[in-house]
């Protein structure tokens, strides 16, 4: 099972993984992600960075059962436009706290030093025994 | 002065990401345009089946990018380049969620928007966001 949400699957994302095992997302360029022609659509690139956070935090949270995620900030800057060629996108977890995460992810399409967006997102957690 | 056609933009742009989300043309007034977001299963971001994050993020990327055309009295190339969403309650699964964006300075060639995402009222709101655009060109 990929893990992934429906929203997903819809723009066409796949999950890799990198040579850590850390979920990489990756969109291939398509209709259903394009903006203005030749340009991936700003949003498309937010939804693949919501999820890239979203499958960072659950991996590092995977060794507890129930615990829950709700994003309640999301900020994307955008650095360069995406262009007709795939899209990846990574999360590293900053702090991991008892009710509160702190996200980064990045995507980028040639070269992971050179993102094309990049995103921070802050979760509210809910853990099984912490009500 | 000529005018900003959102109806006219948005048959324009059918063939790519915001036509496959159907979003279609709601509501303007001074200063605002509202868009909307048919629910669709397809799009939902958990089980639960609400929509999720993302498109309700290209809902608002296009309607504050709507009121800056709107605003401006004309569509122009414009880039955004910082979107923040505020999460400010889950959106019910079944329902549509409507988006509001204003343009309310253009400073240079930054224009500044803030936007609200709601499904039955406006004084429940989905989320709150604060953007800006980079416009492309000069002599606004």
């Amino acid at each position: 099972m990929s893990g992934l949400p429906p929203y997903a699957e819809w723009l066409g994302i796949t999950l890799d993984r990198d040579a850590d095992g850390a979920p990489v997302l990756v969109m291939p360029f398509g209709e259903v992600v394009l903006g203005r022609p030749g340009f991936l659509h700003g949003g498309a690139i937010a939804g693949l960075l919501d999820m890239a956070a979203a499958a960072a935090l659950r991996h590092a949270l995977a060794a507890e059962d129930g615990a829950r995620i709700e994003p309640i900030t999301v900020t994307v800057d955008y650095q360069r436009g995406g262009r007709d060629k795939p899209t990846r996108a990574a999360g590293t977890v900053t702090r991991l706290g008892r009710r509160v995460a702190n996200v980064e992810a990045v995507a980028w399409q040639d070269d992971r030093a050179q993102p094309i967006a990049s995103a921070r997102v802050n979760y509210l957690l809910s853990r099984a025994g912490s009500a | 002065m000529t005018t900003f056609d959102p109806v006219r933009f948005l048959r324009f742009s059918a063939g790519g990401h915001n036509g496959r989300l159907g979003l279609a043309y709601r509501a303007q007034g001074p200063g605002w345009i509202e868009l909307e977001l048919p629910y669709d299963p397809r799009l939902a971001g958990d089980d639960n089946g609400a929509p999720a994050p993302g498109a309700i993020f290209t809902l608002m990327d296009m309607t504050t990018s709507m009121s800056v055309w709107a605003h401006r009295g004309r569509f122009a190339l414009q880039v955004t380049l910082d979107l923040r969403v505020d999460h400010v309650r889950r959106p019910v699964a079944g329902e549509a969620v409507i988006g509001r964006g204003e343009c309310y300075a253009i400073a240079g060639q930054v224009a500044f928007v803030r936007g609200t995402a709601y499904q039955l009222s406006l004084d429940d709101p989905v989320a709150h966001v604060a953007a800006t655009f980079m416009l492309m060109e000069r002599g606004a």
